[in-house]
């Protein structure tokens, strides 16, 4: 009878594509919109992920996020290079600075400090020159999206103005900005995960970003800590802000795993700011529409073979049976459905990939689509199992 | 193949054993004010072999009696039983399964479905038993070639005329061997000549010694073809007539 369930299905093109619309609208939906906001949460923690090397990062305890900078005091990297377990602890500034641009604009710029001695921190793919030029006097190095986009410079023409309708010119190597009104000189060009906020990022030493920015007491944003091969990271975090407790006992220091910190960083935007609520109430208007396409189809459709269930019940076959044939049918236009749906989310995904568009494709968004897409398969078939279970197979001699 | 003519075959012995027999049946639709009495105390016997017409004026009742008689109504009150079996004593499962087995159908609007050629719906009540879809279709075949269609097994429902998708839906109440074949109208979409090739089918190539005919229809065109014709008024059986011509010139 699955040939038969089959074969009726697909024999109704209308409806048969009208259920599949349905289906694979709620799971493109669903599964585009939830990877762009785990393409958006990956922004907020990508300076965690392309600072690969160290195991711990170690902060003020009201740091909430990545971005949320409170400094710390320099004796803390000492302290924290003493403690057992630690195999190095660098220091590394982080902060937003101002840049003035070459027409007088000021653009707010991510500045990174590296450790002067080993530039642990740094850009994970560099693009032209090396890390090491950093060395250079008032050397910096500036992300690829932020020299093309934002710090990009405007063709002059020979009085010095603006060239109305002109294409920006990447900056590039050589090039000069300034940074808090000190010049800088552009060393390298690198790759790095794309911010939350889009703003350029600028690599450079951890002295040179104390020169750069504002006079503050303390300046260090965070130490960065490798552990030594076989101890426990949480444990040595659980240590590291032992050694800082306070009077009143509680720790002077935070240190988390780089898993961890990048949590607590995806937490914060996730409980402070509307975007999963947006996000949310767009996966949500894909599930419910999607389900109201294909319910309503797929109950179109079995009505519209009521006589024929009636006949199928008539000469023999079982509740059971026919139930099977509705389950097989919402099976068919669920798996269909799903795979076109995320297919061209996916499709999406990649046409986006050089754009400005968060775009991340989890496999546990497609299990969540695959679940979704089955919870409107099941609530598709509902009213048409109860009106084929319902159904009196008398109906068929009722001319 | 069909050759029978219009006329009344051999009669059955009268000492046939009965296919069907029902002792005051009734059946109600409805409650209260709305309650429809549709039989009331239905007293019937078919015979094995024999072709049986209910007849009578709309709303008489003879389809919920083939009804009960198929075990797809419950009756309300008497004795109805098929080939010796009592619906009302087996489980709904247990009772759709004995229908699938032993009882086809013929309807009134053919009810093939239209996404399966001729051999594929034929084979459906062989699929619903269980048989492979090859096997029932190649079984299917072979009935389709006794109803005269046997070039026509590939050929969709809307890809073939009335009597044809009538002669279709025949071979699919006798593909699996049923003993009773019940048939509701199973000319009123037809023409007359049409019908009349439909009844000489169902005569000649449904109708066996060990198997019962029950049809319904108002047509009186083709009740010289019935052994016996019971006729049908406001849910009695009024009366039996073992003349079908007689019956035939009377309406």
């Amino acid at each position: 009878m699955r040939f038969v369930a089959f074969r009726m299905l697909i024999g109704d093109r209308a409806k048969f594509f009208g259920i599949l619309l349905g289906i694979a609208f709620a799971s493109l939906l669903i599964t585009q919109q939830a990877s762009i906001f785990v393409g958006l949460m990956t922004r907020t923690f990508g300076f965690i992920t392309d600072t690969a090397l160290p195991d711990i990062w170690v902060m003020d305890p009201k740091v909430q996020f990545v971005d949320d900078i409170k400094p710390i005091s320099s004796t803390v990297l000492l302290r924290v290079r003493g403690i057992e377990g630690v195999e190095w602890a660098m220091p590394l500034y982080k902060g937003i600075l101002k840049a003035r641009l070459q027409n007088g604009n000021f653009q707010q710029c991510n500045v990174i400090g590296l450790d002067d001695t080993t530039l642990i921190g740094g850009p994970p793919e560099m693009v032209e020159g090396s890390l090491a030029d950093l060395r250079r006097a008032d050397g910096v190095i500036v992300d690829e999206v932020g020299a093309k986009g934002r710090l990009a410079r405007i063709p002059e023409d020979a009085s010095g103005n603006p060239i109305p309708g002109a294409r920006p010119e990447p900056l590039k190597i050589g090039d000069t900005l300034e940074l808090n009104d000190r010049r800088a000189i552009v060393v390298g060009i690198c790759r790095v995960s794309r911010t939350f906020q889009s703003q350029p990022v600028v690599y450079t030493t951890y002295s040179r970003a104390t020169t750069f920015a504002p006079r503050e007491r303390n300046l260090l944003s965070f130490v960065l800590v490798k552990a030594e091969p076989g101890v426990d990271h949480k444990d040595l975090c659980r240590r590291i802000m032992e050694s800082s407790l306070g009077p009143d006992g509680s720790p002077r220091l935070l240190a988390m795993t780089r898993d961890d910190f990048a949590w607590k960083t995806v937490m914060y935007f996730v409980r402070f700011t509307g975007i999963p609520i947006n996000f949310g109430i767009a996966v949500l208007l894909g599930f419910f529409v999607g389900t109201a396409i294909a319910g309503q189809t797929f109950y179109l459709f079995t009505v519209d073979n009521l006589r024929h269930f009636g006949a199928l019940k008539a000469m023999g076959a079982g509740n059971a049976r026919l139930l099977g044939m509705i389950m097989l049918q919402a099976l068919v236009v669920g798996v269909i459905g799903y795979g076109l749906g995320v297919g061209v989310a996916s499709l999406f995904g990649q046409l986006s990939g050089r754009t400005e568009l968060s775009f991340r494709l989890i496999w546990q968004t497609l299990v969540i689509t695959g679940g979704a897409v089955t919870v409107i398969c099941i609530l598709a078939s509902l009213l048409s199992i109860w009106k084929v279970i319902r159904l009196e197979p008398a109906i068929v001699f009722k001319g | 193949m069909i050759t029978a003519s219009p006329s009344r075959s051999d009669s059955p012995a009268e000492t046939s054993a009965l296919a069907i027999r029902c002792r005051n049946v009734t059946k109600h639709y409805g409650s209260g004010d709305a309650k429809v009495i549709a039989l009331r105390g239905i007293d019937l016997d078919v015979r094995q072999g024999e072709l049986m017409m209910l007849v009578g004026p709309s709303g008489c009742g003879k389809t919920t009696l083939i009804s009960v008689i198929a075990g797809i109504l419950d009756r309300d009150e008497g004795e109805c039983s098929v080939f010796d079996q009592d619906f009302s004593a087996m489980s709904q499962r247990a009772r759709t399964l004995w229908r699938g087995q032993k009882i086809g159908f013929v309807f009134q609007a053919f009810n093939l479905i239209p996404t399966l050629n001729a051999a594929e719906n034929v084979a459906v009540p062989l699929m619903i038993l269980g048989e492979s879809r090859a096997a029932a279709v190649r079984k299917a075949q072979d009935r389709l070639a006794q109803v005269g269609l046997e070039s026509r097994w590939r050929s969709y429902p809307n890809q073939l005329s009335g009597g044809q998708q009538q002669r279709v839906a025949i071979a699919r109440a006798m593909i699996h061997e049923p003993k009773l074949i019940v048939c509701d109208e199973p000319t009123s979409a037809l023409d007359h000549e049409t019908g009349h090739v439909i009844m000489r089918l169902l005569k000649t190539v449904a109708l066996q010694p060990d198997r019962a005919l029950v049809i319904v229809t108002h047509d009186a065109r083709i009740f010289g073809f019935a052994d016996r014709i019971a006729k049908m008024d406001d849910g009695r059986v009024v009366k039996i007539v073992d003349d079908p011509n007689h019956l035939h010139a009377e309406e």
